[in-house]
């Protein structure tokens, strides 16, 4: 008997990384699906973003455990697409237990540098995409006499300040204002809301170029081996990342009844990166 | 049966003899692990009443033992480093190894304002709830280093190791010294493998809330309040409706972060406290 049988979660940035993992570790445990992710380019963005493939694969990864998947390409800026999403999976599959605001970008750059479009897009993804991908939620929630629960994907950048992503520091920081507003609107509604706060996962958000760039500047083009020792310098732990089943393990504690008394909790995910 | 999360794996968990400690050695048992549970199962300074007896350890490990799973004991104050390290050593020779250390033993003490507080009070408090999860910790990780394969220690603060409570300054200052303790065992540990949280419940439907001490506490206007008394002041504390958790929501806590599941998690200060410090 799974641990969320009978439920159905909510999750964006679905396509690939922590969100096909977060897609697929809950419908192990016996979750329905409802998946978006924009699967579009964004110019700020230099490193290859999602495509309908691997939201189809998503789509194909939990179909295969016999469970439904209701996918949408949408974009965490488009509002009324999430509205429409969130309605048509709940339509379809009848109920809404669990949300995962998953979806997030990366760029770098020291904050003197920093574009207006390249903060403006990530405060509009990753902080404000956050906001308009619970708010459409929150009706179904407070209908499920169950209740329910609400992960925000934050960060160790949610915890600390780290040089050269000022606009994602800040983001992250919101989201966890945001959950703490939530966590007291919703409470009385049996609804949980927490943030959890990765180290580096192992995705093509960190795992690109440009990335191992900022960590290897003294190589023209550094590769995954050439950064990992660097990685590892920023975690207490002797690893220099995680996996992304091991986010998708802290959001199935934080959303199964294991948690059911876990609310306005940042839970880090992240080898020490902040304690140490 | 698919494996246990905690299969092939021995905790040790202080404080066993019932309530929270009791929980945890179960439902750890349940995921595999064999248990090493101490209890001092007799009065403590600062302890409620009715005190722990040997029988309610025993207790525990017939639960345990039901579960088909391995329980050594040993009976020692966790502030007695002597015995316990000895006892502890005695515990693990006979499980064999030792994975995982749950340090949950402690007392509420007696409430009183801080310029009211006698100093041995204040004493009593921080020896057992500060000063013997040091000793608890300190003892367990030679045992956890000693195979290489890392390991988990967890620390049992409260939510009052995040917040203040008038009258409760020695409880709060011990629960708050705890973390200070995990911080820096966290970054010491880190290298081997270990990780070290803490643990931040709100109440808990044990015999330290539910006597009629604590309950006079909650409702001073009532010459003999009982469990329908306070509920409603308990309640007011914590966001979601709930006057109190059952100890097995903190062991599904305690098992979360024990597993492979929180492998890479340390450094945490985990609230299982129904919003109390969100509000």
């Amino acid at each position: 008997m799974g641990k969320l049988e009978g439920k159905v979660a909510f999750i964006t940035g679905a396509a690939r990384g922590q969100g096909r993992s977060h897609a697929v570790r809950l419908a192990q445990e016996g979750a329905d699906i409802i998946a978006v992710d924009a699967c579009t380019e964004i110019a700020t963005v230099d490193y290859p973003l999602s495509t309908p493939e691997d939201l189809a694969e998503t789509v194909r990864q939990v179909e295969a455990l016999d469970r439904r998947i209701i996918a949408g390409q949408v974009d965490v800026r488009d509002g009324a697409g999430l509205t429409a999403a969130v309605d048509k999976g709940v339509a379809e599959l009848g109920r809404l237990d669990v949300v995962v605001a998953n979806a997030g970008i990366a760029s770098f750059a020291p904050a003197e540098q920093l574009t207006d479009e390249a903060w403006d897009a990530m405060i509009d993804i990753n902080l404000s995409g956050v906001f308009k991908s619970v708010r459409p939620t929150i009706r179904h929630l407070k209908a499920n006499p169950e209740g329910g629960a609400i992960v925000l994907t934050s960060s160790t950048a949610g915890l600390k300040g780290i040089p050269n992503i000022a606009h994602y520091t800040a983001a992250k920081h919101g989201v966890v204002g945001l959950m703490k507003v939530l966590a007291n609107e919703l409470a009385r509604y049996r609804i949980r809301v927490n943030t959890i706060h990765p180290t580096n996962v192992d995705t093509p958000m960190i795992m690109n170029e440009g990335a191992y760039r900022l960590f290897r500047p003294d190589l023209e083009h550094p590769t995954r081996e050439d950064v990992a020792d660097t990685f590892a310098g920023l975690n207490a732990m002797p690893v220099p990342w995680v996996d992304v089943l091991d986010i998708s393990e802290a959001v199935l504690y934080l959303v199964s009844d294991s948690g059911r008394y876990v609310t306005g909790v940042q839970l880090p995910i992240d080898a020490g990166m902040v304690v140490r | 049966m698919t494996a246990g999360r905690m299969q092939g794996k021995v905790v040790l968990i202080t404080g066993a003899g019932r309530g929270m400690g009791r929980s945890h050695a179960i439902r750890l048992a349940q995921e595999g692990a064999d248990v090493i549970g101490t209890d001092i199962c007799g009065p403590v300074p600062g302890g409620q009443a009715p005190v722990t007896t040997a029988e309610d350890l025993a207790a525990t490990v017939a639960a345990v033992e039901g579960l088909d799973r391995r329980m050594v004991t040993f009976q020692a104050d966790v502030t007695d480093e002597a015995a316990f390290t000895a006892g502890l050593a005695d515990s693990v020779a006979q499980l064999g190894r030792l994975d995982c250390a749950v340090a949950n033993a402690g007392v509420g003490g007696v409430p009183h304002r801080v310029v009211e507080m006698p100093v041995q009070d204040w004493r009593d408090v921080l020896e057992t709830n500060l000063t013997g999860v040091f000793i608890t910790a300190k003892a367990a990780v030679p045992h956890i280093r000693a195979h290489g394969e890392g390991g988990s220690i967890l620390l049992i603060s409260s939510a009052l190791g995040l917040r203040g409570m008038q009258t409760g300054a020695a409880y709060v200052a011990a629960k708050h010294g705890v973390v200070g303790l995990m911080r820096s065992l966290a970054i010491e540990l880190a290298p081997a493998g270990i990780r070290v949280n803490s643990i931040h419940p709100t109440n808990v439907a044990t015999p330290m809330i539910h006597n009629d001490d604590t309950y006079r506490l909650f409702r001073p206007d009532l010459a003999a309040p009982g469990e329908d008394d306070v509920r409603d002041t308990f309640q007011a504390l914590n966001l979601l409706k709930v006057p109190w958790i059952d100890p097995v929501d903190v062991s599904e806590a305690v098992l979360y972060l024990a597993a492979d599941s929180g492998r890479y998690v340390t450094g945490a200060q985990h609230k299982v406290d129904a919003g109390w410090t969100t509000k």
